[in-house]
């Protein structure tokens, strides 16, 4: 394999062997050196590469028809990883991550890695969350916290105008769109596909949310591997998790093992690559990048909670009247964590006030949730009034009618819903009780 | 004196930023129910254009925006009406507006009625309360070239006389060639000689040429139901049927989630749909 690559770099070759060469390095493993540009003349001009993401390489053609073969996998020594979070920050970006409060792994503004919740991870089952304090100084051993990224690109609350009477007239000012530019570190793979969901929901329609799309543009991804399962996580069924594959700047997966605490970093994008020039890396040995491999491995084995998504959307279409939604009933309190806390979740409403002096109003969007009362109401009436209609509602939504509007599911599988439900409601267990009377009447029939 | 917001290309995207209609007038058509006539022509996005069945979501400065139908002449664009039932802070706010006050105006959204799939065709609408009033707009378009359509019957339920939307125009579009209203109250009074009941009860005042009509509705949910039952025991097929449905709304562009119906966005996707596509869906409770 690695002789391909030398014979690129050495020889001139016809447009039919390079293409089996292109496809070839879809198995590649590329030597050791980072961001090392490897350059082989094409022949044919009329011979069309699209970028080819490997986890160890990419390839793509330039303008001159060259063609690159780059080696986007390093080593990155945890004592080094201040040195990450300052390239961002030179770079102009703000940098948020995981931090602890509250008792809780929340994310905000980071300022150094001593902001990171060094040593901590956590204990989730449904309906708890504890911390837990390990022996070794990992940085990111932990799972899904209560809150998501989304509070960065669509914010809990957000000013929409302001509006001033004077006299007969009106004047509006919209309040200037957010040009934050948000470098993410720590983005777990499920939450790297729950952005991508949003922005299918805000960005790829007719109508899109220009906040979004500001905040999204600017954003720099560093997603980092899971090295640890929690009990609620079920990302694998979703096939979100537990490696992110694709849609990262940066990707990370630590290490933590004999003494030694490094991280393989992949550059996923010209830009992730760029930064990680700013970053003293080293080149990651096949045996370093195997540990890594391994832990992937033993996080996915780790993972208990399945859920079965074979026909998934239609299932729960067919079954708007099954009795176990009357079951749930019975348990869900309509509190709305589930809706708070999922990352894709997009509902809003608007609030609007004025001031004392009834000259000036303003006018909000804030998170709503489907399980209020208010959410479904008009002037007539009220469409979902039970508790059964609006769990109905979410579940139904996220799993099946999601399908429908956006392509993909609304389910990331990581099990932020089911830790944070007050009365622990497992939607994993719901759907599989569904699942299992559905089954039994159809072999009944 | 009025600042407008800068028009970006970024924040037409918005969408969330009303523009500023002057209201013209304010016609009581019944004890709770007015008419608002916008003045659209000075809009910082005219010319206004909107197809009939579409909504607008109104602004009242400082309380609220309400989702509401237009219910007044597509083809006079510059002065829109909308037909709102006085019932919340919003709607309350909005009937106390005098000549010349402004008003939050985002719009037109949502799909339309079938007009140029009615050329040729027999029509019959069928309304239940203020559901007259997104289908003014329909009417007047087909009247306007009243040639180009077969036979129109228009059925209006209300609940009494005095709640009857429009009084004078139906009996104008009464007396057109080819063309029948009938209308009927839940209670009548001293005055009434018409027909009481519910709007289904009309329909066995009239014959539909099931092979040729196409049906509007637009009512209350439970007038709506028994409403298409009919036409589709009369032979309609869902395909020739079309429903105008309401949900609550807060942004009328499919973003805040609270108008769906199933995998459908009243907002966006509808507020008018053939049946067909929404008929399952509507035979279940609370969805």
């Amino acid at each position: 394999m690695y002789s391909r690559v030398e014979e690129l770099n050495s020889r001139r070759i016809p447009l039919a062997k390079m293409q089996a060469v292109i496809i070839g390095l879809r198995c590649l493993f590329v030597p050791h050196e980072s961001h090392i540009r490897r350059q082989a003349m094409c022949l044919q001009s009329d011979l069309t590469l699209h970028i080819i993401w490997h986890s160890h390489c990419r390839v793509w053609r330039d303008k001159n028809d060259f063609l690159h073969i780059m080696n986007n996998t390093s080593k990155l020594e945890a004592s080094n990883l201040q040195q990450l979070l300052t390239a961002l920050q030179r770079s102009g970006y703000t940098t948020v991550g995981p931090i602890l409060r509250d008792d809780a792994i929340v994310y905000d503004k980071l300022d150094s890695v001593n902001d990171l919740p060094v040593g901590w991870s956590d204990e989730q089952s449904p309906a708890n969350y504890r911390l837990t304090k390990q022996s070794g100084a990992s940085y990111f051993n932990f799972n899904a916290a209560p809150q998501s990224w989304k509070r960065f690109l669509y914010p809990p609350v957000r000013k929409l105008f302001t509006i001033r009477k004077d006299g007969k007239s009106l004047g509006i000012s919209n309040e200037n769109t957010d040009d934050m530019k948000y470098a993410f570190v720590g983005v777990r793979p499920c939450e790297l596909s729950a952005i991508l969901i949003q922005d299918e929901v805000f960005q790829a329609g007719k109508y899109r949310d220009d906040a979004y799309s500001a905040a999204r543009r600017n954003l720099f991804i560093v997603a980092v591997n899971c090295t640890t399962a929690g009990g609620t996580c079920f990302c694998s069924s979703m096939k979100t998790g537990p490696e992110a594959k694709n849609n990262f700047d940066i990707s990370l997966t630590e290490v933590l093992r004999d003494g030694r605490h490094f991280f393989i970093v992949k550059a996923g994008t010209e830009l992730g690559a760029s930064v990680m020039d700013l970053v003293e890396t080293s080149a990651a040995s096949p045996q370093e990048v195997a540990t890594a491999d391994a832990i992937m491995r033993q996080t996915e084995s780790r993972i208990t909670k399945k859920m079965e998504t074979d026909g998934l959307p239609a299932l729960l279409a067919e079954n708007l009247e099954h009795p176990h939604w009357d079951d749930v009933a019975k348990r869900c309190l309509t509190c709305g964590n589930c809706t708070m806390v999922c990352p894709t979740c997009f509902c809003s409403t608007v609030e609007d006030t004025t001031d004392l002096s009834g000259q000036n109003a303003e006018r909000f969007r804030r998170w709503d949730s489907c399980f209020t009362v208010d959410f479904s109401k008009v002037a007539g009436g009220n469409f979902r009034m039970s508790t059964k209609s609006r769990y109905r509602q979410w579940l139904t939504h996220k799993l099946s009618s999601w399908v429908d509007q956006f392509g993909v599911s609304g389910c990331v599988g990581c099990g932020r819903c089911i830790t944070w439900c007050p009365v622990g409601i497992d939607l994993t267990a719901e759907v599989q009780a569904i699942r299992g009377t559905e089954t039994q009447q159809r072999k009944g029939d | 004196m009025t600042e407008f917001a800068p028009q970006t290309e970024e924040l037409l995207h918005g969408y969330m930023i009303p523009s500023l209609a002057t209201v013209r007038r304010i016609v009581w058509e019944t004890d709770d129910t007015f008419t608002l006539l916008l003045d659209t022509t000075q809009m910082n996005d005219s010319p206004y254009s909107f197809m009939p069945g579409q909504f607008n979501m109104i602004y009242a400065f400082g309380t609220g925006e309400s989702a509401v139908s237009i219910s007044s002449d597509p083809a006079k664009p510059g002065l829109l009406g909308h037909t709102i039932h006085r019932v919340g802070s919003v709607t309350s706010s909005l009937s106390r507006l005098k000549r010349g006050s402004l008003v939050g105006l985002r719009g037109p959204f949502g799909s339309a009625w079938p007009l140029e799939e009615a050329v040729g065709k027999d029509i019959c609408i069928a309304a239940g309360g203020i559901g007259l009033a997104p289908l003014r707009p329909i009417i007047y378009s087909l009247v306007r070239k009243r040639e180009l359509y077969g036979r129109i019957v228009i059925l209006y339920g209300a609940r009494s006389p005095l709640d009857l939307l429009y009084r004078v125009e139906l009996e104008q579009w009464n007396k057109l060639p080819n063309t029948e209203v009938i209308v009927t109250v839940d209670r009548g009074d001293s005055t009434w000689k018409g027909h009481i009941g519910v709007v289904t009860n009309l329909f066995s005042y009239i014959k539909l040429d099931s092979e040729s009509t196409i049906a509007m509705v637009c009512g209350p949910e439970v007038m709506m139901k028994y409403t298409v039952e009919e036409l589709q025991r009369r032979g309609l097929s869902q395909e020739r049927i079309f429903v105008s449905m309401e949900r609550n709304m807060k942004c009328g562009i499919g973003l805040c989630g609270h108008c769906q119906f199933g995998p459908k966005f009243i907002c966006k996707d509808g507020p008018v749909f053939r049946l067909n596509e929404v008929y399952q869906l509507t035979e279940k409770k609370e969805l």
